[in-house]
C-alpha cells in the first residue's frame, strides 16, 4: 500500500521579488514499510519535498496524498490534525523543547493526541527502551549529548505510532559514531515496527542504510533506484 | 491544561531576570494604583470628616433668609433665642450636641500688622467645640462670661508673632452697619491641624460676640452634631419647621462629594494609563519570547499542535505574569498603604481649602478593599489583553517558516 504519493508537484517560492522554483514537477510513490533516502545537492529540493509530504507546506500545483487522502489543499488546522498521529518528524537540529525533559518531550505528541496518563506512561517507557535512553528520561535536552537528543527526537516522532517518519538530515550534526547509532536505531525500528522512513541526506555513510534512493536535482527526480542495503 | 501551565511556567523561567522585571513592572503599577486609591480615599474621608467636625456639623439651622456668603448680621437674618432652640434640639436622642454660633467678619491688628478673620461666637461649654478645646496648644480655653478673652489659631499667632497674654485689637462689623473695635487678650492658641481653618477663624464667647456686633440674643446658626451621620435625615424630619432653614452636611459639603466623584472618574482614567504602560512591558516581554522561540513554535506545530493551543500557551504565560505581578503588587501596595495609614502624608502647605473644603495637614491613607479588587481585576484583564497580540503572532506562524528560524 502507498503511504504517500506525489503527483506532478511544483513548489514556487518568492524570495524578495524573484520567483524560485524549488520543485518543478515531482512524482513519486512510497510504499508502506520503505526505508528511503532522498539525496541530492543542497538546493535540490529535498527539504521542500519532505515539508510537502509532511503537510507542513502546500504545493503550488500538483497533489500530495497521504494514505490515499489528498492533503494538498487542506487548511492549517486540517494539516495539523493530519500531522498529529500520521506523520513523525526528525530534524537536522535536535528539535527538542528545551524546557521539557526527554520524557516530557516524548509525551508531547501523546498529549496532543489526548491519550490517557497510563497509556502515555506505558508508551513512553517502550520508546525510551527502544532508543536505549531509559536512564536519561528525566534529563533536559541541555543535559543530553547530541546523539541522545536525536534519539529522543526519534522516540518522539514514533510516539503516536505514525505511518510515516520524515527525517531531514538526521545525522548532519552528529559525529560518525552517533550518526551510525541513530541510523541503526532507525533501521531497527523500521524493521521491527514496519513504519515507513523517508530521510533526506547527502552523507554517503547514511545513504548506505537506505533500501531505496531517490535522487533530486534542480527540483526534479533525477534517479529513482531500489538499492539494497549494504549490510 | 496543567501541562500547558507547566510549560508556560518553565518558559518564563528561562529568562528569569526578564520575567522578574515584567512582574515587577506590573507590581509597581498596581502598587501605585492601590496607594493612590487609598490615598484619595483617605483624603476624601479626611476632608468630609474634618469639614463636618470643624465647619458644617451634621446639620445647621438658620434663619430662612440667611445668606452664608454675606455673613449678614441683620436681625431678620438671624435666629432669635438661639440658646433655647439649641436646647430643644439637644433633647433629641441621636443628637450629641447642638449649639448656637454667631459669625461676623473682622480684622485683628497688633502693632503694625493686621489680618482679616472670621469671628465665631461660640458657647465655650458645648461639646460641639471640643475640636478647638482639644486642639489648644497653649493658654486656656474661653469661658462663657469672659469679656476680654479671644482664642486664635496657631498659624495666625505665628504669622503675627503673638503669644498667650498678648493683646490684639479686634474690629468687627455690627448689625446696624457700624464698626466696633475693642482690645482683647489672647487667652489661648488652638490648632486643628487644618491650616486654612486655623489661619482664618478666631473665637469669642457667644455673649461677647453678640454684644460686640449688637446682635444680643441672636445667632447665625445652630450647629448640630449627631452620633451617626446616617441619622441626619431622620432627625431633620422630626424638626420640620417653616420658620427655619435646615442645611444638612451633604448639602453644605456638596463640593466635597462632587470633588470625590470627579477624583474617582479621573482615577479610572489614571488606572487605565498606568496599566496600559505596564501592559506594554508585558507585550514587549512576550513578543521577545515569541521571536526567541520561533523554531520551537515550528516544532510544536510540526508535531501537530494547533494554532489555538500555541496561542493558549502564550496566554498562559501572560496570565502567570499577571498573577505574579498582581500578588507582588498587592504585597507592595498594602505595605505602602499600611505605612501611610499609620504615618500619613504631610500635605500641609499644599492643602487648599477653597469652597468650604477643609483638609487636615496630614492625610492618612484609608485602605479600600473595593478599589483594590477593582484595580487587581483591571490589571489582570489588561495583562491578558496585552498577551493577546504576541499569542496571535505565535499562533499565526507558518510552520515551515518557523522551522527555518535560526534558533
Amino acid at each position: 500500500m502507498e503511504v504517500t504519493k506525489i503527483e506532478n508537484v511544483t513548489r514556487t517560492f518568492m524570495i524578495g521579488k524573484v520567483e524560485t522554483e524549488a520543485l518543478r514537477g515531482v512524482s513519486l510513490s512510497i510504499e508502506s514499510g520503505e526505508f528511503t533516502a532522498l539525496v541530492g545537492p543542497s538546493g535540490s529540493g529535498k527539504t521542500t519535498l519532505l515539508q510537502l509530504i509532511g503537510c507542513l507546506d502546500q504545493p503550488t500545483s500538483g497533489h500530495v496524498y497521504i494514505n490515499g487522502k489528498d492533503v494538498s489543499r487542506l487548511n492549517r488546522n486540517q494539516r495539523a490534525d493530519m500531522r498529529r498521529g500520521t506523520i513523525g518528524f526528525i530534524f537536522q537540529f535536535f528539535a527538542l523543547i528545551p524546557t521539557l525533559s526527554a520524557y516530557e518531550n516524548i509525551e508531547m505528541p501523546l498529549l496532543l493526541n489526548h491519550q490517557s496518563a497510563s497509556e502515555r506512561r506505558e508508551r513512553i517507557q517502550q520508546l525510551l527502551e527502544a532508543v536505549d535512553l531509559t536512564n536519561r528520561a528525566h534529563h533536559r535536552p541541555d543535559q543530553l549529548s547530541g546523539g541522545e537528543q536525536q534519539r529522543v527526537a526519534i522516540a518522539r516522532a514514533l510516539a503516536t505510532k505514525p505511518s510515516l517518519i520524515l527525517a531531514d538530515e538526521p545525522t548532519a550534526n552528529l559525529d560518525t559514531t552517533n550518526g551510525q547509532q541513530v541510523m541503526e536505531i532507525m533501521t531497527r525500528l523500521n524493521q521491527e515496527t514496519g513504519v515507513t522512513f523517508i530521510f533526506a541526506t547527502h552523507d554517503p555513510r547514511v545513504v548506505k542504510y537506505a533500501r531505496r534512493v531517490v535522487t533530486l536535482r534542480d527540483g526534479l527526480v533525477a534517479e529513482n533506484s531500489h538499492a539494497m542495503p549494504v549490510q | 491544561m496543567i501541562q500547558l501551565f507547566r510549560m508556560a511556567f518553565r518558559d518564563l523561567g528561562r529568562n528569569r531576570r526578564r520575567t522578574f522585571f515584567s512582574i515587577l513592572a506590573l507590581a509597581m503599577g498596581l502598587a501605585l494604583l492601590i496607594t493612590m486609591a487609598s490615598f484619595i480615599n483617605g483624603e476624601m474621608d479626611n476632608a468630609m470628616d474634618t469639614t463636618i467636625r470643624l465647619q458644617s456639623g451634621h446639620f445647621q439651622i438658620r434663619a430662612q433668609n440667611y445668606d452664608e456668603r454675606k455673613t449678614s448680621l441683620k436681625w431678620e437674618d438671624l435666629i432669635e433665642n438661639p440658646t433655647q432652640v439649641a436646647e430643644q434640639i439637644s433633647t433629641l436622642e441621636p443628637v450629641i450636641a447642638a449649639s448656637p454660633r454667631l459669625f461676623a467678619s473682622g480684622i485683628v491688628a497688633s502693632r503694625n500688622q493686621s489680618a482679616g478673620v472670621q469671628i465665631v461666637g461660640i458657647d465655650p461649654a458645648s461639646k460641639t467645640n471640643d475640636p478647638y478645646r482639644e486642639g489648644l496648644v497653649s493658654g486656656e480655653f474661653l469661658t462663657a462670661d469672659d469679656r476680654e478673652g479671644i482664642l486664635i489659631g496657631r498659624p495666625l499667632a505665628e504669622k503675627m508673632g503673638l503669644g498667650v497674654g498678648d493683646q490684639i485689637n479686634l474690629t468687627a462689623n455690627t448689625s446696624n452697619g457700624d464698626v466696633s473695635e475693642q482690645l482683647f487678650t489672647i487667652r489661648g492658641i488652638y490648632s486643628t491641624e487644618t491650616r486654612v481653618f486655623d489661619t482664618a477663624i478666631v473665637f469669642l464667647p457667644l455673649q461677647k460676640a453678640q454684644a460686640m456686633t449688637r446682635t444680643e440674643n441672636h445667632a447665625s446658626t445652630i450647629f448640630v452634631l449627631l452620633k451617626d451621620k446616617d441619622q441626619t435625615d431622620a432627625v431633620i424630619k422630626a424638626l420640620q419647621s417653616s420658620s427655619y432653614k435646615i442645611l444638612t452636611w451633604t448639602k453644605m459639603n456638596e463640593i466635597i462629594i462632587q470633588t470625590e466623584n470627579l477624583a474617582n472618574s479621573y482615577m479610572s482614567l489614571f488606572y487605565l494609563i498606568v496599566l496600559v504602560v505596564t501592559a506594554t512591558v508585558i507585550i514587549n516581554t512576550l513578543i521577545m519570547a515569541v521571536f526567541e522561540r520561533t523554531r520551537e513554535i515550528g516544532i510544536l506545530s510540526a508535531i501537530g499542535m494547533k494554532g489555538r493551543r500555541i496561542m493558549a500557551m502564550f496566554l498562559a504565560e501572560s496570565s502567570i505574569l499577571a498573577v505574579g505581578g498582581i500578588l507582588l503588587g498587592l504585597v507592595l501596595g498594602l505595605l505602602v498603604v499600611a505605612y501611610l495609614e499609620r504615618n500619613g502624608f504631610y500635605v500641609g502647605n499644599m492643602a487648599v481649602g477653597g469652597g468650604g473644603f477643609l483638609i487636615r495637614d496630614t492625610v492618612y491613607a484609608k485602605f479600600s478593599l473595593e478599589d483594590t479588587i477593582y484595580v487587581s481585576i483591571m490589571a489582570f484583564v489588561v495583562t491578558l489583553l496585552a498577551g493577546l497580540y504576541p499569542a496571535v503572532l505565535a499562533a499565526r506562524m507558518e510552520p515551515v517558516e518557523a522551522l527555518r528560524a535560526e534558533k
